[in-house]
């Protein structure tokens, strides 16, 4: 009986593991790809067709529903495998909870994030988004949306023990989430004017460095605490 | 760590051991060693605090007091070393109803760093066959709780501890577990296990068993 499989295929075990049950579970990437997609067309619904006024207001609606988006899909991240045990499971493996947790929320992410992402192209043409804005656009939502991924598993990690934790959670997570918005929406209006956007995309990739790097340490500890 | 009796093969051993929920004490100043070749049943009325016991040996939860120590060595600081050799199956399964059963025990076994196995042999053993490719959530209650027992059958961890091992499992799987563990035991592991039930083939002088009490206070 020999043992010992190496990080990367503790990685990709998790990783295979998240995206066969969602697979299975279809509803739970459409969800939040359908609410995305539903507030950021019921914008120019509610507030008129005017081009101008949509332009303006396309990065900051774009970027909120996709926080929305993110904040609603994130309870799935733990909740299923805490009450069904599986998590005890995953904290007691000889794996580092380091690992598991990043696969757990690379899964995440992949799940909906990247396609929010390549959504996103479409619904700005439907907002009238400036042409040389694509780029800032995409580039955010790439460096942007596993930032919320991870910072959200946090909240998630705290809160999984509770039987409503729901709104504890976006009172826990959406003041964390404000950085983000504020450089990605600066740096997608920046391109719009044809000005550089390398310092907030920039300050993004760090805010992506430094939460691939230390999330993962506090969701694990949250999640000891939550199954004390 | 002194004042406990640990000789060179024990295992586990708890250290006066405090645990309150809802404002109740469960038990305190609890100290106990588990040595290899030793089963342990943990006996009490509901709600004496089995599982609490269990989760705090397995370091799951954290007690109010007191430590547990593994090797001599407190298991919040070589938690790796701990989990490497422990096998914790809580009463809560941890089968995830829309993986097959060949499936979860495939995640299981991995994540626990077993490499090469067969993973239809071991099915075999708990009664599976023909089930591998059948999701968990369609299974009987059973044949869930084998899904995760079924573990028991590919590890080389010490120490198991079980919360309700024999819940949903029918009197020939239970004999089936039963010599399981003696083998286990025979072979220098340890089991400590909560359960309700008899047990025909573990006869009580091969058992050692810890009551706890159900305190108002």
């Amino acid at each position: 009986m020999k043992r010992g499989i190496s990080y990367t295929q503790a990685f990709a075990t998790v990783l295979k593991r998240d995206l066969k049950i969602a697979v299975r579970h279809r509803g739970d990437i459409f969800n939040p790809l359908l609410f995305f997609v539903m507030v950021v067309t019921l914008f120019p619904l509610g507030i008129g067709p005017e081009p101008q006024v949509l332009t303006r207001i396309a990065p900051g609606i774009i970027w909120v529903a996709a926080l929305l988006a993110s904040m609603l899909s994130l309870e799935r991240l733990f909740k299923a495998d805490f009450v069904d045990g599986s998590l005890e499971q995953m904290l007691l493996s000889p794996q580092p909870l380091y690992l598991t947790v990043l696969a757990k929320v690379l899964a995440h992410w992949i799940l909906t994030g990247v396609p929010l992402i390549l959504v996103s192209p479409l619904l700005a043409v439907l907002l009238h988004l400036e042409e040389n804005s694509y780029g800032a656009l995409m580039s955010t939502l790439a460096l942007g949306t596993p930032v919320l991924s991870l910072l959200g598993a946090i909240g998630v990690a705290l809160t999984v023990g509770l039987r409503k934790g729901g709104v504890l959670l976006s009172l826990l997570i959406l003041p964390l989430y404000i950085p983000v918005l504020i450089f990605a929406t600066s740096a997608i209006d920046a391109a719009g004017m044809n000005l550089p956007y390398d310092g907030q995309l920039a300050i993004i990739g760090a805010m992506l460095v430094g939460s691939l790097t230390l999330a993962p340490f506090a969701v694990g500890a949250s999640l000891r605490v939550s199954t004390n | 760590m002194t004042h406990l009796t640990t000789t060179a093969n024990t295992l586990v051993s708890a250290d006066k051991l405090t645990c309150i929920r809802e404002e109740r004490i469960l038990f305190d100043e609890l100290s106990f060693s588990v040595n290899e070749g030793e089963i342990i049943q943990i006996e009490g009325p509901n709600g004496a605090g089995k599982t609490s016991l269990l989760r705090i040996l397995a370091g799951l939860s954290r007690p109010y007091a007191g430590a547990v120590f593994y090797q001599g060595e407190d298991i919040t600081r070589c938690r790796d070393e701990f989990n490497e050799n422990l096998l914790y199956l809580g009463h809560l399964a941890g089968v995830k109803s829309e993986l097959t059963a060949e499936e979860n025990l495939n995640f299981n076994l991995r994540l626990s760093g077993y490499d090469q196995f067969n993973s239809g042999e071991i099915l075999a053993k708990v009664n599976l066959k023909g089930f591998e490719e059948a999701l968990a959530g369609h299974l009987s209650a059973g044949q869930h709780r084998r899904t995760a027992l079924a573990r028991l059958w590919h590890t080389n961890c010490k120490i198991w501890i079980l919360d309700e091992p024999f819940t949903a499992i029918d009197k020939r799987g239970v004999a089936e577990l039963e010599q399981l563990f003696l083998e286990h035991a025979a072979s220098g592991g340890c089991v400590i296990l909560t359960t309700h039930q008899d047990m025909g083939l573990i006869k009580d002088e091969r058992l050692r068993k810890l009551k706890l009490e159900y305190r108002f206070i």
